[in-house]
């Protein structure tokens, strides 16, 4: 196979990345595939903001590592921002705009807007090519009131009154488009946030565990960590305890890991040293001392 | 189909040609296992089928009854397992009509193996588990891999969890790792009471659901045991009261059977 040398496209589109990538296929060293995201992560607007959701199971292939983790990650005190996908990707890229966005808020001295946010975001996903592997739901209340965004691996993104992300976003969206209309009330709101993300703990086997959800309003953001936990271990049937000495071991060396220090204040003399056995005290006479 | 990069000098494909292969195979998830003792057998499975990240259904059996003395779990591929168990069923009637008295245990573990090696260049995708009683009363477990390889055991997991549950069992079951101290005797696999095994096998399957996402829904516990009509004084596993459990008749299977010979304890799994 001979490659080609770079060349202009007519059509705008640069396709030299093309037969390289025919290449590395060819070598058997192609496989550009996308990232399983087990995950369910919703928002919604309401009449007064925003309510975000999330469920808080976190996989490795097909078994659970975290049955308890935090999907909802902090930007500002006005905006959070779901994450689904590489959990290393979501926790460091919204650490990073969060950072940035604090930076930014210090240099203009107003309050952060989230379409801020959302642009640094899609800028540094699309810089990456999709290789940062976060789906994320981008929500919170600034200058031009309620704002919700969806920001995709690759950096697209969408601004939609109520959206889905995740291994369950098909079970949630399903939820909010048979239960979302304008102008809802807050408790309306929560409660449809918590059937979305709950269709997918139950429906979708990358989501699961409990249900994290965020409200932000104009003044006020509440975090409701573990707000419903329908999914909590029954006892179990036993004990498992083991009789002491049933792992045997092939030595034993017990290190001495006292150090003793005698202490004495400043300007003062050495205390009287306890009195010794009479014994002792009787043999070696010289090592008492009068201190009166 | 052979595209050309416009003002390109070298041919190179813009678009490859697309396989349309057929895929016979899925995997269905879930779990199985059984554990002997000295006079009955458990064998257990988890009720959920899944493919993918979707749940197909969250009660679909994967342990049948076979007859008095045999129960037969399958894992792995559910179309595979229901066509296997269908044949198995056939061929113990079968044997039944001509030799008026049902199929032996050691007997239908060799045929499996036999079925299973006559589809050895395209396998049935299951895993098997038969668990039940020998010839002697006492209890059994036979284990297998897809293409038939087969051995006696006194427990095994297969399946999704097997990872997860398998060291558990060859601690709690076998004892392994385990020492006798002068204070305390490690006792020996295949004598512990059946209250105690089915205790074991409901927590190796709540803490299997914990761990796997493709383990959940629904658990059933088959116990086969000598029945205690059998008996003149219940002893043993006979002497446990099951039906106090939740334990039901087991149904399926070629044989009449008789009462108590094999039940089905079932319990709830979490769904998530």
């Amino acid at each position: 196979m001979t490659s080609v040398a770079p060349q202009k496209s007519k059509s705008g589109f640069d396709f030299s990345n093309y037969s390289r990538n025919h290449f590395l296929d060819g070598k058997g060293l192609g496989g550009f595939t996308a990232t399983s995201t087990g995950t369910t992560i919703v928002g919604l607007i309401y009449k007064d903001g925003i309510v975000l959701g999330a469920d808080t199971r976190a996989t490795e292939g097909p078994i659970v590592a975290d049955k308890n983790c935090e999907k909802i990650h902090y930007i500002s005190d006005n905006i959070r921002c779901c994450g689904a996908g590489t959990a290393a990707d979501t926790e460091f890229v919204t650490a990073l705009i969060s950072s940035n966005m604090q930076l930014h808020a210090l240099h203009t001295g107003r309050k952060p807007r989230v379409v801020t946010a959302m642009t640094m975001l899609k800028q540094r996903l699309f810089q990456y090519q999709g290789h940062i592997g976060a789906a994320l739901v981008l929500g919170g209340y600034d200058a031009t009131g309620p704002q919700l965004f969806t920001v995709a691996p690759h950096g697209s993104t969408d601004k939609l009154p109520y959206v889905t992300m995740g291994s369950g976003s098909l079970a949630a969206m399903a939820v909010f488009e048979s239960g979302w209309h304008k102008d809802m009330e807050q408790k309306e709101a929560v409660d449809l946030v918590v059937a979305a993300i709950s269709s997918g703990i139950f429906n979708d086997l990358g989501s699961g565990s409990n249900v994290d959800v965020c409200i932000i309003k104009k003044d006020s953001t509440e975090m409701l960590r573990n707000y419903v936990m329908p999914n909590e271990r029954a006892k179990k049937e036993q004990k498992y305890g083991f009789a002491k000495g049933t792992t045997r071991f092939t030595k034993e060396h017990i290190y001495s890991m006292i150090q003793k220090e005698d202490v004495f204040e400043v300007g003062s003399t050495a205390p009287t040293p306890a009195p010794l056995p009479a014994a002792a005290a009787g043999a070696g006479g010289e090592e008492t001392m009068d201190t009166s | 189909m052979l595209g050309l990069q416009p003002g390109s000098s070298t041919v190179v494909p813009t678009s490859a040609p697309v396989g349309h292969r057929f895929e016979p195979y899925d995997s269905n998830g879930g779990s199985i296992a059984a554990v002997c003792g000295k006079d009955f057998c458990i064998i257990a499975s988890d009720t959920r089928q899944s493919t993918g990240y979707s749940i197909q259904t969250r009660y679909k059996p994967k342990v049948f009854r076979l007859n008095d003395k045999a129960t037969l779990a399958t894992n792995g591929f559910a179309a595979d397992a229901e066509a296997m168990v269908s044949r198995i069923r056939q061929r113990l009637e079968w044997y039944r009509h001509s030799h008026g008295r049902s199929m032996p245990l050691h007997a239908i573990a060799r045929m499996i193996s036999t079925i299973l090696y006559g589809k050895r260049f395209f396998p049935y995708y299951v895993y098997n588990i038969l668990g039940g009683l020998d010839e002697e009363g006492k209890g059994a477990v036979y284990s297998f891999d897809p293409v038939g390889s087969y051995e006696r055991e006194f427990c095994r997991a297969a399946g999704a969890a097997q990872s997860l549950i398998q060291p558990f069992l060859d601690n709690q079951i076998m004892f392994k790792n385990q020492h006798s101290t002068p204070e305390h005797t490690v006792p020996k696999p295949g004598e512990m009471s059946l209250p105690d095994v089915l205790k074991i096998v409901m927590d190796s399957f709540t803490s299997a659901t914990e761990r796997h996402i493709e383990v959940g829904d629904g658990l059933e516990m088959f116990v086969v045991r000598t029945p205690p009509s059998a008996q003149g004084e219940a002893i043993g596993a006979a002497s446990v009261d099951l039906k106090a459990m939740g334990g039901v008749e087991a149904v399926g299977g070629e044989d009449e059977q008789e009462e108590g010979a094999v039940m089905v304890i079932r319990r709830e799994l979490k769904k998530d």
